[in-house]
């Protein structure tokens, strides 16, 4: 229903919206773009004038730098990895015919709904404690030496309490979709004599496409800031990645221009990552 | 879908899922069980399941510590705050996009979900000074401000999607049958749009309650929600585990109640219409 | 009163041009159906006259007065519409009531005129269910049951049998029509069906890429087909339709015969000569697709039962009178 009056109510609705993510995307990335070209340290705000780019020199000749690039796209990738294979997996298992599948649903979907500061501290204290924690007495059990894991292997272990988080999600979208899988499309295989497995090769995982690009999409968005796991379990700087390291330029060494100039960096590398991202979602969403 | 399957199947199958989803929900009981625990025996070795003395003192001790319930009304306050926020401006925004499509209508919503994308980290140097020199620094209405958009664009999509599957037919016989623009919302648009405002709603609390970068960052005491109440525990100082895990079951025993009740309205929304 | 005449109605989408130049009349009281292929425009030309589209240019008069910048609701008109359109959170009793209730009339009259159409609909028993809980034909009920509360000067029918099944909408055919006879109601219905059209009109549009191509009664457009369009979309069987030497001998660039025009002869004998390749009996009547030399594939209606099958070979003779001729631009000749 296309006619003049609706158009015009049409603009004025949007433009709250529009006006207001404009105003939220562009004046703080503007004042970060400045910040990072000046010398400006909290603790000396008397020392201000522009340096240029060597705040981004200074940023990216940081030897955190490198190993905070490496971990974010580590924890991006093996989340994403952990989560839509073991995701895919628990989807199919819930769509078996399965005694108290309700509870079963609700067992695994909680994680999603635990704050991260949350699950951050009951994997490190709870779980993953090198004395007392569940996981020490089982090595203890099994006859072997348990891991100091945040000692140890800090970014393994913080993959694996934010993959706790996001499994749930992943689990929960993929087996939605596949429920709406045409039941006739399951009988035609048997009748076809199609043996389970490329029955999932061949019909299942292309029929889940779509949803595994939305778990990707969302899952991205979230994991690329993932902050409070790390923050919270003390691993900042073995497994720290680019949020976090923002954030001790920033709020620890309260030096402006360089948390200026990460944060720009953190900006450009979403800015790629974001570009392939929304090309893959925008041709198999019809908006 | 009655496919017959032999009842071995159906206990083994049954068996393997009740075992996968015990894993990943063990760590939510434990830490429900260690909560009831005396803090003696939360540290034991080897871990005592069920026998050992149920106690709810912590639950009484985290009580009385006053702020375990300023740290709550704050969540409170923030979650609801956000989302209100969120949904005023979105709704209008998501309306027009759904009924009055244009050309453009897919690369604006792409394009506000691509700010979503923008790391908050790339923000958070002038948005902490911006606060500081206005004074929303720790101050709910700065923090409202910040989660109500950052999640704007998430809370346009689901409304978006929602909105879209209302067939325009239903508003074309409204306007037919002579309702004006606020009689064709009051009437028929609303009542029909309530399940997906309702659902975009539980999301956006759950994702307010639950985001703790901005929370994280901007507070220190008096805004301070109950992320921050938990990450203080962070500091490894003495054996107060079955107070943390007191605590953290209050923290997010509201949050999980609401989403286990509303998991299929949230999905959903949460897939953007790409999944039925 | 229900006069409805459209005088050079355009519309544009864009820099598509859906309908062009439309000059219509629609007399009160008519049954008048809009019919051709999906994108031709009759469901848009319907939508402009309900006013949910503006026009681009022309204009649209409702008993004399152009309603072009009326919004619909103003217009006196009703819509039944494709997918019914029900408002889902009503009972059948509100929303067959809603427009009457937008319109602000006092509840006992609303009431008193949701009973009666409820009444002539046969869904006084279903009154307080809602249209989740009803059947197809229900629901087309309901919504025929808002369009015909609220006493409008014509109602708008979108392919509103389009969802039922067949034999569910050959009943509703017959239950729209009786209704209008009895109403005595313009009304105006899109359809891409070629038998609901003949069946149920007073007059027919047949509309094509955005034109009037023929308007006329059902038997006007199968006797007298203004062009080729007409002839090969109106009639079921289509016509058969024979160019280059077949035509030649008849001082026509195109000739047309129907399916129920042409006489079998078993000798072989006739004006055209071919072989059989499928016969489809369904009782009543044969249907035989003949292969012949030089025209292509014949489709003959045979009346009942006719002892042909594949293979065999027969004449057909055109019965006299029954040949459309047509000239090089697509249009009739005169016989």
């Amino acid at each position: 229903m296309a006619t003049r009056q609706t158009r015009t109510l049409a603009r004025l609705m949007m433009a709250p919206s529009v006006v207001l993510l404009l105003i939220w995307m562009i004046v703080p990335l503007a004042m970060t773009i400045w910040f990072s070209l000046q010398r400006y340290n909290l603790l000396y705000p008397e020392r201000r004038g522009f340096v240029g780019l060597n705040n981004y020199i200074y940023f990216l000749s940081d030897p955190a730098f490198g190993s905070a690039l490496l971990n974010t796209l580590l924890l991006v990738g093996f989340v994403l990895l952990i989560t839509v294979v073991g995701g895919i997996l628990i989807a199919v298992l819930l769509d078996q015919p399965i005694f108290g599948r309700g509870i079963v649903r609700l067992m695994v979907i909680a994680p999603f709904f635990v704050m991260p500061t949350v699950s951050a501290l009951i994997w490190k204290n709870l779980l993953m404690h090198p004395v007392s924690g569940i996981f020490a007495w089982l090595a203890k059990l099994a006859g072997l030496e348990p891991v100091d894991w945040f000692a140890d292997v800090p970014l393994f272990s913080v993959i694996l309490i934010v993959a706790w988080q996001w499994l749930p999600f992943a689990t929960l979208i993929l087996f939605t979709a596949l429920q709406s899988l045409d039941p006739e499309q399951r009988e035609a295989a048997e009748m076809d004599g199609a043996p389970a497995l490329s029955f999932f090769f061949h019909i299942t995982l292309p029929h889940l496409a779509r949803a595994i690009t939305v778990v990707i999409l969302i899952e991205t968005i979230f994991l690329l800031s993932v902050f409070a796991e790390i923050f919270v379990t003390g691993t900042g700087g073995p497994a720290g990645n680019i949020a976090f390291l923002v954030y001790a330029k920033a709020l620890l060494d309260f030096n402006v221009g360089a948390a200026s100039a990460g944060g720009i960096v953190a900006v450009i590398l979403a800015n790629i990552v974001a570009f392939f991202l929304v090309r893959m979602i925008g041709r198999n969403l019809e908006a | 879908m009655a496919r017959r399957v032999s009842p071995t199947y159906k206990i083994g199958i049954t068996a393997v899922a009740w075992v996968v989803a015990f894993l990943i929900f063990f760590p939510i009981l434990w830490m429900i069980i260690t909560s009831f625990k005396t803090e003696l025996d939360a540290f034991s070795t080897p871990p005592k399941f069920l026998f050992f003395d149920w106690t709810v003192e912590n639950y009484a001790i985290v009580q009385e510590r006053s702020d375990y319930v300023r740290y709550a009304m704050n969540s409170v306050i923030l979650a609801g705050g956000a989302t209100l926020l969120g949904l005023i401006i979105a709704i209008p925004a998501a309306w027009a996009m759904a009924f009055f499509p244009t050309r453009r209508t897919k690369d604006l919503l792409l394009w506000m979900l691509s700010t979503k994308m923008m790391p908050a980290v790339g923000v958070l140097v002038p948005i902490y000074l911006v606060f500081r020199s206005l004074g929303l620094l720790d101050t709910h209405i700065g923090l409202i401000i910040v989660l109500g958009m950052a999640n704007l664009p998430i809370v346009i999509w689901m409304l978006f999607t929602y909105f879209k599957e209302i067939p325009k037919d239903i508003l074309e016989a409204a306007r037919m049958d002579g309702a004006t623009s606020w009689k064709e919302v009051v009437f028929v648009l609303a009542p029909m749009a309530v399940p997906g405002i309702a659902s975009t709603i539980l999301l956006n609390v759950i994702l307010a309650w639950n985001e703790a970068f901005w929370t994280l960052n901007l507070t220190t005491l008096n805004a301070a929600p109950l992320t921050a109440f938990i990450a203080s525990y962070s500091s490894p100082e003495g054996l107060f585990w079955a107070k943390l895990s007191a605590a953290s079951t209050l923290a997010i025993a509201p949050i999980l109640v609401l989403g286990w009740f509303s998991q299929r309205q949230l999905v959903r929304g949460l897939t953007f219409g790409a999944v039925k | 009163m229900g006069k409805i005449e459209l005088q050079g109605v355009e519309k544009s989408f864009g820099k598509v041009d859906v309908i062009k130049d439309v000059n219509l009349s629609i007399e009160d009281g008519s049954f008048v159906v809009f019919v051709g292929p999906s994108g031709c425009g009759k469901s848009t030309l319907l939508r402009l006259i309900a006013g949910l589209e503006d026009v681009t240019a022309g204009k649209i008069l409702i008993d004399g007065t152009d309603v072009v910048d009326t919004p619909p609701a103003k217009r006196g008109l009703s819509m039944v519409f494709q997918s019914y359109a029900l408002y889902p959170h009503m009972s059948v009793r509100k929303n067959i009531g809603f427009g009457l209730r937008m319109a602000g009339r006092p509840k006992a009259e609303i009431d008193q005129k949701v009973e009666s159409a409820a009444k002539i609909l046969n869904l006084t028993q279903y009154l307080d269910r809602r249209p989740g809980q009803l059947s197809g034909g229900q629901r087309q009920r309901v919504a025929i049951g808002r369009a015909i509360v609220r006493e409008p000067k014509a109602f708008l029918f979108d392919e509103p049998l389009s969802n039922l099944d067949a034999a569910l909408r050959v009943q509703m055919r017959l239950e729209i029509a009786k209704l209008q006879d009895t109403l005595g109601t313009t009304a105006i219905y899109v359809t891409h069906d070629q038998v609901e059209a003949m069946t149920m009109a007073d007059s027919i549009v047949v509309l094509n890429a955005g034109r009037i191509e023929q308007v006329g009664s059902p038997l006007e457009l199968y006797n007298r087909p203004a062009n080729l369009f007409v002839a090969g979309f109106i009639g079921s069987p289509k016509m058969n339709l024979l160019g280059g030497q077949s035509a030649a001998p008849f001082r026509a660039a195109t000739i047309g015969v129907r399916p129920e025009h042409l006489r079998v002869e078993r000798n072989g004998s006739g004006t055209w000569r071919g072989r059989v390749s499928v016969a489809e009996h369904v009782g009543s009547d044969t249907f035989l697709y003949v292969q012949v030399d030089g025209a292509g594939e014949i489709t003959v209606r045979a009346p009942g039962e006719v002892g042909l099958k594949p293979g065999d070979i027969v004449g057909l003779t055109p019965e006299d009178g029954r040949i459309h001729r047509f000239g090089d631009d697509g249009r009739a000749l005169a016989a």
